[in-house]
């Protein structure tokens, strides 16, 4: 399940949704990212999110058919969310069950690392210094090679 | 014709959103960016070497052909998640 959304989500919905729909498997990792309230420039007090409606789908559907290709997963389920968000809010919610552990945990962040580089978001912050552009990190290009 | 669209601080810094070029044949990305750099001095930004840029949904390299119809998206690299 693909979801681009403004609302928040309900981290234990989610994971009753995986866990009702998982069958035989054995696994699941769930992992969610928030707004932090720093940043190099200051303090954070809301950021908003862009994005590409439509590539923003496929390119979340892409990242999760590949991990379906290299690990064999039941549920996955990748939540979203765009507009603007206060600091220590929920941004994105990754889902993934699996028969075993290490499938699960592999895939849930190699969605992320794909995520990060590939699916087309883009953060403004906005910090006691004014708003600012996010710079695409080296190091979510490193993580986005190691797979 | 092809729709053009720019996100992230490229739309603000090109202060457009979207546009629509009339177009026929087929070329490159790297024509279209010529063709919109001949506006003038504010398509700049487009010129620089971290933008990247989408043919109908696909991230693709500037060398990439366009077609009629197509749509291209231009945009910083991406800072989701």
């Amino acid at each position: 399940m693909i979801v681009i959304q403004p609302e928040d989500f309900d981290h234990g919905e989610q994971y009753k949704r995986l866990r009702a729909r998982c069958d035989s498997d054995g696994a699941i990792v769930t992992f969610t990212g928030l707004v932090r309230d720093f940043c190099h420039h200051g303090r954070v007090s809301t950021i908003t999110l862009e994005h590409y409606p439509g590539m923003a789908e496929k390119s979340l559907m892409q990242i999760c058919a590949q991990a379906r290709k290299r690990w064999e997963l039941g549920e996955v389920t990748v939540i979203h969310r765009v507009g603007e968000l206060s600091a220590h809010e929920q941004i994105v919610f990754v889902g993934v069950t699996s028969k075993h552990r290490q499938a699960a945990f592999e895939a849930a962040e190699f969605i992320m690392d794909y995520l990060k580089t590939l699916a087309p978001f883009w953060k403004k912050e906005t910090t006691n210094h004014g708003p600012h552009w996010v710079d695409a990190k080296a190091s979510d290009q490193v993580a986005f090679e190691k797979w | 014709m092809i729709k053009i669209l720019f996100f992230g601080q490229l739309k603000e810094r090109l202060e457009c959103a979207d546009l629509n070029l009339e177009y026929a044949g087929e070329h490159t990305v790297v024509d279209v960016v010529q063709q919109l750099l001949e506006r003038g001095e504010v398509w700049r930004p487009l010129a620089e070497n971290d933008v990247l840029v989408a043919v109908n949904h696909t991230i693709c390299a500037f060398d990439a052909t366009v077609r009629d119809g197509d749509e291209i998206a231009f945009f910083p690299p991406v800072t989701g998640g």
